[in-house]
């Protein structure tokens, strides 16, 4: 059963090893003379100020929190559709039911105004 | 199972790595190309025949560049990052199938690596993992633009997510199966794309804005952030991005062939197995003309207005999409 996903494993190691060895032959074969202004952070060639990574727009937390609920949504409708042939009519009320649901919270979200952007 | 089985997935994954790393080489080649040839010019053509040897000599080029590391950055996480990318990238098509099986030296050879029971899941967990490597490259690199490119390509990346997956819940519907090979044999009668016109739709505008093609390639917006997340990376590490990105091309071309364009199907398949990765290709160079035309054709869209047509255009249609699909074919019959 589990020797189904051996070729997943072995592709994985390939491509491991591709990504480490094409950063390594870049190491190998740039050259390498840092100096001070190089280094700095590119900002279209005016002089840096601040901190690179500052704090964010909570926006995009609020879109994270619903990607996972939604996401998590998607992952259960998943075995649904696979077997919703044999479940038949039952299946699909207590599918709509759950669907219906997630909606109510989605269209909540909505108008709460958590998917505008500025 | 046995050494012979392992030396057959060994080379089938060798295989499909240089096929996706030649196929990136040619890709841009062939982007380039069919630009020029919509912009009136007529694109590279100095290195070899026809220009087939640039990029032979751009990667010889980024290899003996200076790799510049800012100062500040987070050094392990700053190598990591484009590493983290390019996996993902490469292992994604390991799933789809080339072609039923053909004979060769004596023994009866499966044309895919693997066929997993829950391929589509594997495809939606793979996506999710290539968006660390664009945040934590964004991150790492302490640089405005880089920070906000890569938080850009965040959500932009999870918002399309979601209609992503439930544009593939469809065909796993139609097919009752999560196997990409039983989901393309089930294309035998009619293409997935003639019956699920819209299905297709939703996934080819979210597997665009998945991996950052235009026109919402707005983490990449040179004239307000320079190079998105990418602005620090140069030589190799930025060329592992850039392999990234056009291998996801080549990967969610393949997907979607395989999901709504029959995959490897097509005339005579089922007499002559080895016309089946020819049939692959050819829908495959199809769909990736098509994603060049849309390049050279739209303008980018404003990012709240790309945020919101992801979740209130999107999300709610490809959810619409797999219930009704459902009502019809359980009340209908199919």
């Amino acid at each position: 059963m589990l020797e189904k996903y051996l070729p997943l494993a072995i592709i994985l190691a390939f491509a491991v090893f591709i990504g480490f060895f094409v950063v390594i032959l870049g190491t190998i074969f740039g050259p390498r003379r840092p100096t001070e202004r190089k280094s700095a952070p590119y900002e279209s060639g005016m002089i840096p100020y601040g901190p690179g990574t500052r704090r964010m727009n909570v926006s995009y937390y609020l879109v994270a929190v619903l990607f996972i609920l939604f996401d998590i949504e998607i992952v259960f409708v998943l075995p649904w559709a696979v077997i919703f042939r044999e479940l038949g009519v039952p299946g699909l009320v207590l599918m709509g039911i759950f669907l219906v649901v997630l909606e109510v919270a989605f269209v909540y979200a909505w108008k709460k105004g958590a998917l505008e952007w500025e | 199972m046995d050494g012979a089985m392992i030396l057959e997935w060994v080379i089938k994954s060798i295989f499909l790595i240089l096929v996706m790393t030649g196929g990136f080489a040619y890709v841009t080649l062939y982007e380039r190309k069919v630009l020029a040839r919509i912009q009136v010019r007529i694109g590279p053509n100095r290195a070899g025949p026809f220009g087939v040897l640039q990029p032979v000599a751009d990667g010889i080029k980024l290899i003996f560049k200076e790799e510049l590391v800012p100062a500040k950055a987070d050094k392990l996480i700053f190598t990591l990052a484009p590493v983290l990318t390019v996996i993902p990238a490469l292992i994604i098509t390991a799933v789809v199938p080339w072609g039923t099986e053909v004979t060769l030296f004596g023994r009866t050879i499966k044309l895919y690596l693997a066929d997993i029971n829950i391929a589509v899941l594997y495809l939606m967990a793979v996506t999710s993992i290539s968006i660390y490597g664009i945040a934590l490259a964004g991150w790492s690199s302490n640089n405005k633009y880089a920070t906000l490119g890569g938080l850009r390509a965040t959500a932009q990346m999870i918002s399309y997510e979601l209609a992503l997956g439930f544009a593939m819940i469809v065909p796993v519907m139609m097919a009752g199966s999560m196997s990409l090979v039983d989901i393309v044999e089930s294309q035998k009668p009619v293409w997935f794309v003639f019956v699920q016109p819209l299905a297709f739709l939703i996934y080819f505008i979210a597997a665009l804005a998945e991996i950052n093609r235009s026109p919402f390639d707005m983490p990449e917006a040179e004239q307000e952030l320079t190079a998105g997340y990418h602005t620090e990376y140069s030589g190799m590490k930025f060329a592992l991005f850039f392999m990234a990105e056009y291998i996801k091309m080549i990967a969610i071309s393949m997907i979607g062939s395989s999901l709504f364009l029959g995959g490897y199907r097509g005339p005579f398949v089922d007499q002559l197995p080895a016309l089946g990765p020819l049939y692959l290709f050819i829908k495959v160079a199809i769909v990736l003309f098509v994603i060049i035309w849309i390049r050279a054709t739209l303008p980018r869209i404003r990012y709240d207005r790309l945020m919101q047509f992801g979740w209130k255009v999107l999300f709610p249609l490809a959810l619409l999409n797999v219930f009704v699909t459902g009502v019809v074919l359980i009340l209908v019959g199919g």
